[in-house]
């Protein structure tokens, strides 16, 4: 047996100074020869247990196999049998979290960069194509005869359509903005996500016949009960959690406060970094506070920066420790220069007499006892109330579903959060013929399991059809 | 594309634009609206519904020219298309018997008036309306607002054409001295709309408002619409856009319609220039 190989190769990036003065991809990618020599890495070992910690089953080991050999289509088309957006994937899932984290490797401190390569797959397709581009691996099935309505275009949806076009069925997917993506286009920025790969995936999906409807609204063009009277004979739900949450407290409707969705719509769907080449603007603060320390307000505030902002803060309750954003672009945050007021949580906006915001007044905050979440609760300090001054605020504490299809259809059966009941493996609601998947089901959560809820549902509704 | 099927200039800068838009004919109701894009470099702007044909599969709404938008917009005649055209959004004017209602429509507003009034004489209420403009030749629809109403009263600030002064002084007298209106609909400019509400609330007549802050997607994703109604955060997207007159919070709601007067500014002479070089 060949000596175990420790040394994770490292992607490059651009450097932080440059990189916070533009909008260009963070992570260039690996190189040829450096994709090669992390494939290698991989032991092949005979459990697979990457496999079991990727929530769309990819087969992994094939893929970093091929790719050791050299063999890149042969790696496309491992890669492609399970996961239909490899380019998104390789960019935006957690991996420390996931295959990378059961990797048998990581007992050894250093598994597979799993995304790394899986990004390098898709880019080589990308741009090697259409030469070299493998033919798909399977044909699609024969024509069965059913329509499927999938409503939504982010990365559950996707996922849903590309694999019940495979297994023979007519798709139509209905996305209410006015370029299919989701969250993959209004929300994560160019620098983490390039708009061309997600356009690129998106394309692939349509090429598998799907027939994607924009600027349509479910809910308000059509019922759900519309669309099952109309011919569809089931319906995925992948609506996302599109409904931003605000802190209510004093002063929050003053100008300059954002919800992180309207910010990051604004830059990355509108292009309004691109002002006033684009037409839609959006204030560039000189001093920004980013309430809440996810990936969406790292997301928020480096944007923020890239925008011109002299200080960007990130505003948090508790500790670092705490922060659920991804560790990798927290480092990048730091690395760019946004700086963290941890252990601080806002008691009020203040504004000057345009009704314009000028500062926040913070509490600080301790740790106290474990809550619910398991996490220590943070407590206000008495008497601990400071002036921070600010001129835009982001507030980006998450999302819950937008109500308006649970609102104009019966039968589907909500939680008081906002979320739609349904079965956790398959995806079926309590409304015969509809399914649901992704954030609309679970609450805000990430782009891989908003996918694996995708592929589970078109299973089941395969299932359903031909039954 | 959503190709324009007919463009009507109906003042010297009002255009009524027909468009092609079967699915959202086939649902639109009064006093809801839609979202629109020019081309690919525009901006999503709101846009409220003034008449829609089920049959032909065309919704119609009617633009002011005010900044980049708008302008770009007129340029645009019969024939031409628009990027994107979503709808029908927001909740549709509630429509039910009240009795005697009084539909004032400031400016351009009476497009969107005409529908509401349409269908509230329909559901069998007697329709007062009350249009008003700056000037005798902001004046449009008098005879489509005069043929679904059963009392049409006409105001211009100059006294140009009908009755000399502002809105508020018929409306006024519609409510002090019959004091019989049941409910006042009160559509146009945020102050006008203001100061209606502002007039019918001492005599405690339910005035219902369609509010216009700035949107961004138009269906509960940004939140940048939000105004307070009631001491309440709502959005006017997906909660309204009609709102309870006497509950909003006014202030705030020009000032946020102000947010982006610098950069409004900066783009539309931009556009200026850029039109000036194209008619060269």
């Amino acid at each position: 047996m060949p000596k175990l190989n420790l040394n994770r190769v490292e992607m490059p990036r651009q450097e932080p100074k440059k990189r916070g003065k533009n909008f260009q991809e963070v992570a260039m990618g690996y190189t040829p020869g450096m994709a090669k020599e992390e494939a290698l890495r991989c032991i092949q070992c005979p459990k697979r247990p990457c496999m079991t910690g990727c929530p769309v089953m990819v087969d992994i080991p094939d893929f970093v196999k091929a790719l050791s050999e050299g063999n890149l289509p042969e790696a496309v088309k491992a890669l492609k049998r399970k996961n239909a957006l490899p380019g998104i994937c390789g960019r935006v899932c957690p991996q420390e979290t996931q295959c990378e984290a059961v990797c048998t490797l990581a007992k050894k401190g250093a598994p597979v960069a799993i995304g790394r390569l899986e990004r390098f797959v898709a880019d080589w397709e990308r741009t090697s194509k259409p030469e070299t581009s493998p033919a798909p691996e399977t044909p699609p099935a024969p024509p069965s005869g059913k329509k499927v309505a999938v409503v939504g275009s982010g990365p559950a949806g996707l996922t849903a359509a590309a694999d019940l076009a495979k297994l023979g069925h007519a798709v139509t997917m209905f996305e209410a903005l006015h370029v299919p993506g989701g969250v993959l286009m209004y929300g994560i920025p160019e620098f983490r996500l390039p708009k061309e790969i997600v356009r690129n995936e998106v394309d692939y999906v349509a090429s598998l016949g799907v027939d994607i409807r924009l600027d349509s609204v479910v809910g308000k063009l059509a019922t759900l009960d519309e669309l099952l009277g109309d011919g569809f004979h089931a319906v995925f739900l992948g609506t996302g959690a599109g409904l931003p949450m605000f802190m209510n407290i004093p002063g929050e409707n003053l100008n300059g406060i954002y919800s992180a969705n309207e910010f990051l719509t604004r830059v990355n769907l509108m292009k309004a970094y691109l002002f006033p080449q684009y037409d839609t603007p959006v204030k560039i603060g000189k001093k920004v506070s980013v309430i809440g320390a996810g990936n969406v307000a790292m997301d928020s505030a480096r944007c923020a920066l890239r925008l011109g902002a002299e200080e960007v803060n990130i505003v948090y309750r508790r500790s670092r420790e705490e922060m659920p954003a991804r560790k990798e672009e927290l480092e990048n945050a730091e690395e760019e220069g946004i700086e963290f007021k941890l252990l601080t949580n806002p008691k009020r906006f203040i504004g000057n007499d345009k009704n314009w915001v000028t500062a926040l007044e913070c509490y600080q905050m301790e740790l106290g006892e474990p809550d619910a979440s398991g996490r220590r609760r943070p407590v206000v300090k008495p008497g601990s109330e400071f002036i921070m001054e600010t001129d835009v605020v982001i507030v980006a504490l998450g999302t819950t579903p937008n109500p308006l299809i649970a609102q104009t259809s019966k039968g589907l059966e909500t939680t008081h959060h906002g979320t739609v009941v349904a079965d956790e493996v398959t995806g079926r609601t309590k409304k015969p013929g509809v399914w649901a998947g992704g954030d609309i089901v679970t609450g805000a959560a990430t782009v891989i399991s908003a996918m694996g809820a995708g592929k589970r549902a078109a299973a089941d509704i395969d299932k359903y059809l031909r039954s | 594309m959503y190709k324009i099927l007919e463009r009507e200039d109906l003042t010297s800068n009002v255009h009524a634009y027909r468009i092609e838009a079967p699915a959202v004919a086939r649902k639109a109701r009064p006093g809801q609206f839609v979202v629109i894009r020019v081309d690919e470099n525009g901006e999503r702007i709101p846009l409220t519904i003034a008449d829609w044909d089920e049959q032909e599969g065309s919704v119609t709404v009617a633009v002011q020219e005010v900044g980049t938008t708008t302008h770009r917009l007129a340029e645009l005649k019969t024939g031409d298309a628009i990027a994107n055209f979503v709808g029908p959004l927001g909740l549709p004017t509630e429509i039910e018997h009240y009795g005697t209602v009084v539909c004032v429509a400031g400016g351009f507003a009476v497009a969107v008036v005409y529908p509401i009034a349409r269908a509230l004489r329909q559901a069998g209420n007697k329709v007062i309306s009350i249009l008003g403009a700056r000037n005798k030749s902001l004046l449009f629809w008098e005879d489509e607002l005069r043929s679904v109403s059963d009392e049409l009263i006409v105001t211009t600030d100059d006294g140009s054409y009908g009755r000399k002064g502002l809105v508020t002084e018929p409306l006024k007298e519609l409510i002090s001295v019959d004091k019989k209106v049941d409910r006042v609909i009160a559509i146009g400019p945020s102050i006008m709309m203001k100061f209606c509400a502002l007039t019918s609330k001492p005599f405690g007549v339910k005035t219902v408002v369609s509010l216009n802050p700035i949107m961004v997607d138009g269906t509960g994703m940004c939140g940048c619409c939000r105004v307070s109604v009631g001491g309440v955060t709502r959005f006017a997207c997906v909660d309204g856009p009609d709102f309870d007159g006497h509950q909003v919070d006014w202030d705030l709601l020009l000032a946020r319609q102000r947010t982006y007067i610098d950069e409004e500014k900066l783009s539309f002479e931009q556009w200026l220039q850029k039109h000036a070089a194209a008619v060269k």
